[in-house]
């Protein structure tokens, strides 16, 4: 028993203090009236839920859910598609195949802020390469304003976040890929099964755990996307790319008041931890299912 | 060396080494001017991290704590990073002595208590701008003070509008029309920042009130006319909707980059520009009726001292004065392309200098940023921005969006 508490101590002790104590704090903050002044002066006046009526009130708060959801789904459904897609063409043997997947990593390299400048330039109005490619190709007649209206700029955000997140995609279901035994497929084909069956039947249930785990890291990550977003619109224009990340941001660090920034982390980290639920449930109940047709 | 951290109140109990420095704040308290201990040093920040500035800024800060008898430990921070350094500090007691703060973020950290009042400390304000002074004061008390100012003014490519045969517009109506004429394939007639925070509602803001109207009616109609001016430029094609998303760096790269023709901008793209060996020329903002006065929204950075007891407050003051000091001000200004705070200084300068000029002119009647709503004005700013974009965007009226600006305007 001693020894057992060695070992568990010291994680027991890392979580409470990088995890447990800001958490706490956090959810202190976003019941008090936390103020610049409040940093001098210690007061902060208890206030209830009243930062989270306020935030739950304020229009921006609609805009920022919906987009939060859409940008959110949306990065999720094509990173994961594209990047399985990929995966799956990289199984195949071909030359070059190697030097191709590593130079399909080099979104993931970047630091977010360098990619995040050349996709805002790619989206430039008036010198973009988008533009001045799709007037020139004659898909559009005058130029597309991407991030700069409000109607487009959310999925124009939304594409750029994709073209980071499909090489992590992409590796991730690669490497799952590999560890399926290749006489399943031989086993497959000679049932008489097609290129889409073998897919159906063999890749697609024997991937599912890592497909759960990639689109698990997949919305936690895209949940907290900052960087993009900051880089590209600053949330803008008029709110129309504000998630609630970025929102949290600017309410603390824009308009200094940290107690409705708070809350819009910790409304952030509630919906974090409800799909993680949902999703962990849905994980359990489809496990013993793949285990079975595996036997 | 006498310890640097000094809890005001000493909140910890408890620890022996707080319970400690708490009595020695007591000593230091009681004992004041009786100087047994003397301050050996100080500490400052602020956020001039380019070069120049932040090599002059280093000198400066040497060379005044060596007049004053103390050594300075400077700490420069990156400008998003400053105010959460500070608030941190703020939060242990332990604010830097003296500090260099954007100036419509100054109510903020006065509001905590933390300042030193400087007119309390004896400080000379003699030959200032009432307008800079202004700037500085939060609740009718002087807090900080400027070394130099900034302001913003319209920025003229001069090889452009020979060829187009235009004159630097002076009102709305001249402003419009250069625009227009000016925009040709790929250049603009005119760049603006409106991006969605502060910076976008400090370039709004000479327009806004120049036009006569307040930060605290927003839906009036003298604010929509001034939106609809912006949102009417970019309507009409003179202004280019990225505009929303552009910061004043951005629009300078435009200005730059032969993308438009005339730029609203700030003093301190001069140095820039005349690095880049563009011909140019600066004239006042635009106003809406021929002879009325600009108002440009003050800009520009404040040294404020903290309350850190006694002695260190007497040298911060101290090196303060010696920050100001003609010399160093002229030098400062000269330097980062801004107009000195004290009216001689800077008439001087604009006789040297006639770029300078549009900016020291509209010094007497630049605003306070703050001077209407205080700690709340960092809310209304981003609401302006927002309503901003909302109506450059096309996803608004200039009306719908002010009227939905004022909703965060606090009611007194």
């Amino acid at each position: 028993m001693p020894a057992r508490i060695g070992f568990l101590a010291p994680i027991v002790v890392f979580l409470v203090l990088f995890f447990g104590y800001p958490l706490a704090a956090n959810v202190a903050m976003s019941l008090r009236e936390y103020t610049a002044a409040s940093f001098y002066t210690g007061e902060a006046p208890f206030v209830g839920l009243a930062n989270y009526a306020a935030v739950m009130g304020d229009p921006v708060f609609t805009t920022a859910v919906a987009n939060t959801a859409v940008f959110t789904a949306a990065s999720l459904l094509f990173q994961f598609g594209i990047g399985l897609a990929l995966a799956v063409f990289f199984q195949r043997h071909f030359p070059l195949n190697g030097i191709l997947r590593s130079l399909l990593l080099i979104p993931w390299l970047l630091p977010l802020v360098v990619s995040g400048t050349v996709w805002r330039w790619i989206f430039d109005q008036q010198y973009g390469i988008l533009n001045q490619t799709l007037l020139g190709l004659g898909v559009i007649d005058s130029a597309v304003p991407w991030l700069s209206s409000t109607a487009i700029a959310l999925p124009s955000v939304t594409v750029a976040n994709i073209w980071v997140g499909i090489p992590f995609n992409m590796v991730i279901l690669y490497g799952g890929l590999q560890s399926i035994p290749a006489h399943l497929y031989e086993a497959a084909s000679l049932d008489g099964a097609g290129p889409w069956q073998r897919f159906r039947h063999v890749t697609w249930p024997l991937l599912r755990p890592v497909s759960a785990v990639v689109l698990m890291l997949g919305l936690v990550y895209t949940l907290k996307v900052f960087d993009v977003i900051m880089v590209l619109t600053q949330g803008g224009p008029a709110n129309a790319t504000q998630t609630l990340t970025t929102w949290s941001y600017s309410l603390s660090f824009g308009e200094l008041d940290f107690g409705l920034g708070a809350a819009v982390g910790n409304l952030l980290i509630v919906v974090a931890l409800l799909f993680s639920v949902v999703y962990l449930r849905g994980l359990r109940s489809s496990a013993p299912a793949t285990a079975r047709k595996r036997r | 060396m006498l310890s640097t951290h000094i809890p005001r109140t000493p909140r910890l109990r408890g620890s022996s080494a707080v319970v400690a420095a708490g009595l020695l704040t007591l000593s230091t308290a009681c004992t004041g001017t009786g100087g047994d201990e003397e301050v050996a040093s100080l500490t400052a920040m602020d956020y001039n991290l380019a070069e120049p500035q932040n090599g002059t800024t280093a000198t400066m800060l040497d060379e005044c704590g060596e007049q004053a008898g103390v050594d300075i430990e400077r700490d420069a921070q990156p400008r998003d990073q400053l105010m959460p350094r500070l608030l941190q500090g703020a939060s242990q007691q332990d604010l830097p002595d003296l500090m260099l703060v954007d100036n419509p973020d100054l109510p903020q950290i006065a509001a905590t208590g933390a300042l030193l009042p400087l007119d309390e400390a004896g400080f000379d304000t003699g030959g200032y701008y009432p307008s800079v002074l202004e700037a500085g004061t939060h609740e009718d008390t002087l807090y900080g003070i400027a070394p130099g100012v900034n302001g913003l003014a319209l920025f003229t490519d001069t090889a452009k509008l020979d060829d187009a045969g235009v004159d630097p517009p002076q009102t709305w109506d001249e402003l419009r029309d250069a625009a227009a004429e000016l925009t040709e394939g790929d250049t603009k007639g005119l760049a603006f920042s409106a991006i969605g925070h502060e910076e976008g509602t400090w370039t709004f803001e000479p327009f806004l009130w120049s036009n006569g109207a307040t930060l605290t009616e927003l839906d009036s109609p003298e604010a929509v006319e001034a939106l609809e001016l912006w949102s009417d430029l970019v309507e009409e094609g003179s202004v280019a909707q990225s505009a929303v998303n552009w910061s004043q760096a951005d629009v300078n790269d435009q200005f730059l980059g032969d993308r438009a023709a005339m730029m609203v901008n700030g003093s301190w793209q001069l140095p820039v520009l005349d690095d880049e060996d563009v011909g140019y020329d600066v004239v006042p903002l635009p106003v809406p009726e021929a002879g009325s006065d600009p108002a440009t929204p003050m800009g520009g950075e404040v040294w404020a001292v903290a309350r850190n007891g006694g002695e260190r407050e007497e040298k911060a003051v101290e090196v303060l004065q010696c920050l100001l000091s003609d010399d160093n001000m002229r030098q400062w200004a000269e330097l980062n392309a801004y107009v000195p705070a004290k009216e001689e200084a800077a008439e001087q300068l604009a006789e040297d200098d006639p770029q300078m000029a549009p900016f020291v002119e509209s010094v007497p009647s630049a605003r306070s940023r703050t001077a209407e709503l205080g700690e709340d004005y960092p809310d209304v700013s981003t609401a302006i921005a927002d309503a901003v974009q909302e109506a450059l965007a096309g996803s608004a009226s200039a009306e719908e969006a002010l009227s939905r600006a004022q909703q965060s305007v606090p009611e007194n």
